[in-house]
């Protein structure tokens, strides 16, 4: 038997070790050790759950465990864990880990920056363990303020302006969110008299159409927000390109995967029919995005832009897997998940590493990076190649499965949809690539490049375990697939149920 | 036998007019010069009467059903008098060398002792003998900076808007006398008929709750009244005595309310939307901070509002509960402006521009109530705003609902506007290092210890419900 509350205590005791820290390498020591536990839980967890699943135990969550926190208003702390979620805490940890690492040498307020990443890795974990809808909803808000606190006071270029509006565009995000849960809530108490907000137990509730209807789009555009959804993307670009390295990895990679789980764990798999009802549109607003992201990367000059806006293409990506409502696309877009919070944080890292050698991320005034800092040039590749999708490497195989997934949908509109997303791909690679050429390749671009000093340890350990990773998933996507799979099932055979019903 | 029975139901009260008497002898008798025994000494006694508040009360009623007193009312009671306790640590090192420190204390506690009166009262009658006791002495006490000429136009708005609102509140009650022969509040609720004289009176005796509430169109005199007058006359006005007003709703205007026909709630929604865009819009450009103070408590009281109009017993636990994390962030905020207030004799909020540099305890212990003030996790005040909305939602109104979430993000953008000023805006010369005395270090400690514990350790709440009879 494994304790989920694991996770919620060590980063509370890692932000009090940090707290009580004296110098930076104390406080540095006790973070990194603080992310090094979390990585070690989280794979235990895995090794828990594959081993319980082996032993035949099929139960939808495991290791669930339930307290009461608020007895007159039915809220539980209640928490429990599937194959998906799994995969999105060890991508926690993995990203969390490198994210600290990155930020090694970070001199100004060491100790409140640390603090504040350990407390956004609190709100992801606690996120993806709830099973209760008001738990749920507190740890996404929880980790919305730290984000704003790290743009403004390491971020750079116009960051009071991209810091408020990320936080405002979230907060709106999140404030429709609790509109739909109150909805729910409220709703299930009018027809049966029992109030709850445990998901499995709404899960089999089945709500008549038009409420479903009605709630669906706030809960479904509210997680969207979080995850660059068409057209309420515009904080990703700004917030992005102007936070610190890390809150950048942090932001792409772990915090719109907190959309995407939401969009699926919650909208979907609990409102089944309006999921279904409204799925042209979510197919829509997702390609869209798909295309619109991709051909705003191109203009681009700024690397860290380019990333961002190419993070709410492949986001879309994760949308189209959900609108298209079959398994393989569901599965899909769990992959993409993953697989895109891996890469986007071994770019933004990448992008890192360049801004704080050469102190400029303008594409223009790059040029010859791969002859004086060569690990840099080569993990800035390798992400590159991931993200437009090579073989061998995990973007591959998730896109690969989303497009799978959405081809099963025959009618003509899905079919088009599939093809234009494929498209896309095409325009990845001219932005990929061009970047790729003018800024790692070619002549150097300034003579004072020379002098630059190639990654430290820190910075090539955390580039090293990000691309092992997704090496590992795109030669393997198996351990993945198989990991996820029974849950996509339970979440395919609850829109079924609820569409032969209907 | 009255008495006993006296002693044992008006604890409260009557622990508030013995320190009355012991302070009007010390101020008789007392030298001059002494300032820090009667400080301390007050303070004591109100730690004293705080412990016998909560701990000892029972239900009860005195004086054929004009004083009337159960475990919701002592709890009330207590947070009051407990907000009142902060305020007056807080407050130490201006009244240190105050001349007039006892006159402070005795008028405020007169304010405090009609708010008790009004809480428990059964009867119109003695509501509003308390009420009246609660206005008359603050208008005196925002006037207590003799010398500053804002305090005394503070003082006057304060005086003859309460005054007006006082007026109109009889007026409606006088009606509701007339139409119903009786002024005892469990007659009248049962006699209510929703007839047209009676819908006027509710509507008079609400107009006058919201101004004192300052709910809008009411809350003119707020902002103004909360400038001039000195900061602990301000924390008092924004948290205590609106908490009162908030408490009378409850017992008063809710029983009123079951009876009223359901044009009355559509009124009561009205009111709300109206109270918190207009406080939120006009929070957005103020740079005083105290009058940032003043219209961000207007909005505040639009979501309390919100859940007083499920009348409900989940809204009034909530409005409670709320009440008292209110207390907490809004003390712990105004408790940090008042010692730089004290210290440096600043007041804006462009001021505060890099005070995280020069006093990172106290920019965090501003940041962290200024988050419970806007509802962020895991503050106490994400989940006194949660319950609010959650009872307001209890009536199935979402799009009142979605219009409160909308206004928690237009909150947010005023407040992180402070975050950012502490935090990251340059300044040329910041506010020095502040150094607080024993005691307001002690006001500031427990408003953190509430505003990290009251939230998500539970049994805050499930108190609050116990006793408010689920």
């Amino acid at each position: 038997m494994f304790n989920l509350t694991l996770f919620i205590v060590i980063p509370i005791l890692t932000a009090i070790a940090v707290m009580v820290c004296r110098n930076g390498t104390q406080i540095r020591l006790a973070a990194f050790t603080g992310s090094v536990v979390q990585l070690l839980l989280s794979f235990l967890l895995l090794y828990y759950y594959t081993s319980e699943r082996a032993t035949g135990n099929m139960a939808q969550f495991l290791f669930t465990q339930r307290a009461i926190w608020y007895e007159a208003l039915h809220i539980e702390y209640h928490v429990g864990v599937d194959g998906i979620s799994i995969a999105m805490m060890m991508l926690t940890a993995i990203v969390v880990m490198a994210g600290i690492l990155m930020s090694w040498k970070i001199q100004t307020l060491t100790k409140e920056f640390f603090f504040l990443v350990i407390l956004l890795s609190l709100g992801a974990y606690g996120f993806f363990i709830s099973l209760d809808l008001f738990t749920m909803f507190f740890f996404l808000e929880l980790a919305v303020i730290p984000k704003y606190l790290l743009i403004i006071l390491w971020g750079s270029g116009r960051k009071e302006y991209s810091a408020m509006k990320l936080a405002l565009m979230l907060m709106a995000g999140s404030a429709l969110i609790l509109v739909g849960i109150l909805a729910v809530y409220f709703h299930i108490g009018q027809e049966r008299w029992v109030h709850t907000r445990d998901l499995a137990q709404i899960a089999v509730m089945q709500f008549p159409p038009d409420v479903q209807k009605f709630i669906f789009p706030f809960l479904f555009v509210g997680f969207g927000i979080f995850t660059a959804l068409f057209p309420f993307y515009t904080w990703a670009p700004d917030g992005h390109s102007s936070a610190p390295t890390a809150a950048s990895m942090f932001l792409a990679g772990i915090s719109m995967k907190l959309g995407g789980y939401g969009c699926l764990r919650v909208a979907v798999y609990l409102l089944p029919q309006a999921a279904s009802y409204y799925s042209w549109i979510i197919v829509l607003l997702a390609v869209i995005a798909i295309i619109y992201g991709s051909f705003a990367t191109l203009m681009q000059k700024d690397l860290k832009y380019m990333n961002a806006y190419s993070s709410v293409s492949h986001c879309g990506f994760v949308l189209l897997g959900i609108g298209m409502l079959t398994r393989t696309a569901i599965m899909g877009a769990v992959m993409q998940m993953v697989s895109h919070g891996l890469m986007t944080a071994l770019f933004f890292g990448a992008i890192g590493m360049i801004y704080e050698r050469t102190h400029t991320r303008q594409i223009e005034e790059l040029g010859g990076l791969l002859k004086v800092i060569p690990f840099i040039g080569v993990v800035y590749v390798i992400a590159g190649l991931c993200s437009l999708g090579l073989p061998g490497m995990s973007g591959f195989v998730s896109e690969m499965t989303i497009f799978t997934g959405s081809w099963q949908c025959t009618g003509m509109f899905n079919r088009v949809a599939t093809i234009l997303a494929c498209a896309s791909i095409v325009v990845t690679a001219v932005y990929i690539l061009r970047a790729a050429g003018r800024a790692v390749m070619g002549p150097i671009g300034n003579e004072k490049y020379l002098q630059l000093p190639d990654a430290s340890w820190s910075e090539k350990l955390a580039s090293v375990m990000l691309i092992g990773t997704i090496v590992c998933i795109g030669m393997a996507p198996f351990w993945l697939t198989k990991l996820i799979d029974a849950d996509t099932q339970t979440i395919m055979e609850n829109i079924l149920r609820n569409l032969r019903l209907s | 036998m009255i008495f006993v029975n006296m002693m044992d139901l008006m604890n409260a009260e009557l622990g508030i007019v013995i320190i009355l008497f012991i302070l009007l002898f010390m101020k008789i008798l007392g030298k001059p010069e002494s300032n820090s025994t009667l400080l301390n000494l007050t303070n004591a006694l109100l730690v004293l009467n705080l412990v016998v508040v909560l701990f000892l009360n029972s239900d009860g009623v005195l004086f054929n059903g004009m004083f009337h007193t159960n475990h919701t009312i002592a709890l009330e009671k207590g947070i009051l008098l407990f907000g009142t306790l902060i305020i007056s640590l807080q407050s130490f090192k201006w009244l240190m060398h105050h001349k007039h420190a006892a006159e402070f204390y005795i008028l405020l506690l007169s304010s405090l002792l009609g708010m008790f009166y009004m809480i428990s009262s059964g009867n119109f009658l003695i509501f509003y003998l308390g009420l009246e006791l609660a206005s008359i002495p603050l208008a005196a006490l925002a006037n207590f900076n003799l010398k500053e000429k804002k305090s005394s136009e503070a003082a006057l708005k304060l005086i003859l808007l309460s005054a007006f609102a006082s007026a109109i509140m009889l007026f409606g009650i006088s009606i509701l006398y007339g139409t119903t022969g009786t002024l005892s509040f469990s007659e009248v609720s049962l006699l209510i008929s929703g007839g047209s004289l009676q819908i006027l009176s509710i509507v008079f005796i609400f107009t006058g709750f919201a101004f004192k509430l300052s709910a809008v169109p009411f809350h003119f005199w707020t902002a103004d009244v909360y400038e001039g007058a000195p900061i602990a006359i301000t924390s008092f006005l924004s948290v205590i005595s609106k908490a009162a007003m908030v408490f009378v709703f409850i017992s008063v205007l809710s029983p009123l309310f079951v009876s009223a026909p359901a044009v009355w709630y559509m009124v009561f929604l009205i009111i709300i939307v109206l109270t918190m865009a207009f406080g939120n819009l006009f929070a957005i450009r103020q740079n005083n901070i105290k009058r940032f103070i003043a219209f961000s408590s207007i909005t505040q009281v639009g979501y309390i509002l919100l859940a007083l109009s499920a009348g409900n017993k989940p809204g009034a636990a909530a409005a409670i509960y709320f009440m008292m994390v209110y207390i907490f962030s809004n003390l712990g905020a105004l408790g940090v402006i008042s010692l730089v207030s004290a210290q440096t004799g600043l007041e804006n909020i462009s001021d505060y521009r890099g005070f995280y540099k020069t006093n990172p305890v106290y920019a965090w212990i501003l940041s962290i109530s200024i988050f419970s003030l806007a509802g962020i996790p895991p503050t106490a005040g994400f989940f006194g705003k949660m319950f609010l909305v959650i009872a307001g939602a209890s009536k199935g109104n979402s799009m009142i609902i979605a219009f409160a979430s909308l206004n928690m993000v237009v909150s947010l953008y005023y407040y992180l506007k402070i975050i950012k000023a502490i935090f990251i805006d340059p300044n040329d010369s910041p506010v020095p290092a502040l150094k607080p005395g024993f005691s307001i270090a002690a006001g500031l400690a427990v408003c953190m210890f509430g505003i990290i514990f009251t939230g998500f350790a539970g049994g805050f709440y499930d108190y609050v419900i116990k006793t408010c009879g689920f």
